[in-house]
């Protein structure tokens, strides 16, 4: 009687803890250090990832809030976000190694956005209208609504984007507008994306590659 | 903001209205001198003040000078905007006349260029219309769905959200928030915005019903006091009640703890200061007519 009831008890914690969707595991960002060895070749030693035109870019790690980074590896896990490449890496880390590679990155410095320099004027001032003032006429909220003052990130549900790649930005709105991304709560980032052309896109990605990550991001 | 460029408007007008729309869309700048929470303008007047749904308030241009219910006299665009520093920013209003003033003015009517004055057809998208309410709201059911529609912004205890001291999300209810003489403590209201503009990005993406009860909810909550408190909530909720309070829970006890909404004399950040054009008395020469 009393085995059975702990093991119903736990199971109880175990659905809790994985319906609220925050880890609670500590990360130790040393062993994160070790176990991100698999992760380099992409994201680069820094953790500044790569931006790659034409291809597939490598989002900068560095700087990032912990809980959102881990938060992405346990969705790549369980099929929440759908990357060929990432599923795999996903897989080889168990739940204490995310939160460790998680805090690793975390505490890292942010380093520079790439993919935003060869924008001419326009496009970053049409970015910089959507990131800061959004286009009512096409219900497009600003991004600065969700992600914050410079799009420095609001906890660990809005990840900073300033200072991001923008192959990466402008590849996973493209992916929320065509549906093969769609782990954001309640389809916030979804909705909007699908608002937003190809050149929106292009803007924002352009003008948020060209905006500095703050300091502080690096300490949280 | 482009039209604004590309007018033929004076350029020092269009400093000012730039100005109008600066303060509208970061009222926050105000804080501590007319703003004593954490709201903007445009914290309810979603985009910038001109969304239809989402209480555009270029109507106020066209439709004022007009008789108000709330305040039973007739007001201009400046009184209506005085109004909403008085309850919705919990604070006391610039005074008429002034830049801010005149800037925020400005901007109501640059955002009316065009529209007929005292229109005689209604105007489309104005206010908060509320859904159709199935069944009476239940602050059960509308603290499950709050919980699960808005906390990811505005928080379980409804106080919003700010980023290393910077201002991101409004808080919905408590010292943040606007007092209980605001037009949106009006459940009908606070059920319009919501469902109209709620979440962010998904106008009318929940129903009816649950904006009802997410508005039965967030208004079951507290506050800071009005400024037309008399001491006494019960008289005061009386007083009001015809004109305002018949549709907010204001006085009201609330069922599960017992508790008497809006008794206490907590004004929040302003402490006591007391808004200026509250209760001014208007055309006292014409009241025998």
């Amino acid at each position: 009687m009393k085995t059975s009831m702990w093991g119903r008890l736990s199971l109880l914690m175990g659905a809790c803890l994985m319906a609220s969707g925050s880890i609670a595991q500590e990360g130790d960002a040393e062993r994160g250090e070790a176990a991100s060895a698999t992760c380099v070749a992409c994201h680069q030693a820094n953790g500044g990832g790569m931006n790659i035109s034409g291809g597939e870019s490598w989002p900068r790690l560095a700087g990032l809030n912990s809980n959102y980074i881990a938060k992405q590896l346990h969705d790549f896990k369980a099929g929440d976000r759908q990357n060929a490449t990432m599923v795999t890496f996903a897989n080889m880390l168990d739940d204490q190694q995310i939160a460790d590679v998680a805090a690793y990155y975390s505490q890292l410095p942010a380093t520079p956005g790439q993919g935003g320099d060869n924008a001419d004027e326009a496009l970053l001032a049409r970015g910089e209208q959507l990131a800061e003032r959004g286009d009512w006429n096409a219900y497009i909220v600003s991004c600065k609504s969700c992600h914050g003052p410079g799009g420095q990130g609001v906890g660990e549900t809005f990840p900073g984007i300033a200072g991001q790649h923008a192959g990466y930005i402008s590849a996973q709105l493209n992916a929320w507008k065509n549906d093969t991304r769609s782990n954001d709560p309640q389809n916030l980032m979804g909705a909007i994306a699908k608002r937003m052309s190809e050149e929106d896109i292009q803007a924002v990605s352009a003008w948020y590659a060209t905006q500095p990550a703050a300091e502080w991001e690096a300490t949280q | 903001m482009e039209d604004l460029e590309a007018s033929d408007l004076h350029p020092e007008l269009k400093k000012v209205i730039r100005y109008g729309y600066d303060l509208f869309t970061n009222t926050q700048q105000l804080r501590g001198e007319y703003v004593f929470n954490d709201m903007n303008c445009s914290s309810c007047h979603l985009g910038e003040g001109r969304v239809p749904f989402s209480a555009p308030v270029w109507p106020a241009a066209v439709t004022l000078p007009d008789f108000r219910g709330k305040n039973q006299h007739v007001n201009n665009l400046e009184e209506r905007i005085a109004g909403c520093f008085a309850y919705s920013m919990n604070g006391t209003p610039p005074e008429y006349g002034s830049d801010e003033m005149l800037a925020l003015s400005a901007y109501h009517q640059w955002l009316a260029t065009g529209a007929p004055m005292y229109p005689d057809k209604s105007i489309y998208g104005r206010g908060f219309p509320a859904p159709e309410q199935p069944e009476t709201p239940s602050y059960a059911r509308g603290e499950a769905a709050y919980q699960e529609n808005c906390t990811i912004c505005h928080q379980e205890d409804g106080s919003g959200h700010y980023e290393n001291g910077e201002y991101v999300f409004p808080a919905p209810w408590g010292d943040g928030s606007n007092n209980w003489g605001a037009g949106i403590a009006r459940v009908e209201t606070m059920a319009g915005f919501i469902y109209q503009n709620m979440p962010l990005g998904q106008p009318r993406s929940l129903t009816g019903q649950q904006a009802w009860d997410i508005a039965y909810y967030i208004n079951s909550q507290e506050r800071p006091q009005g400024p037309r408190y008399t001491g006494d909530v019960a008289e005061t909720a009386e007083r009001f009640g015809p004109t305002f309070h018949n549709r907010s829970l204001y006085g009201q006890t609330r069922e599960h703890d017992g508790h008497v909404l809006g008794d206490h004399a907590n004004f929040g950040e302003k402490g006591d200061i007391q808004p200026w054009n509250v209760g001014m008395p208007r055309f006292e020469n014409l009241s025998e007519e």
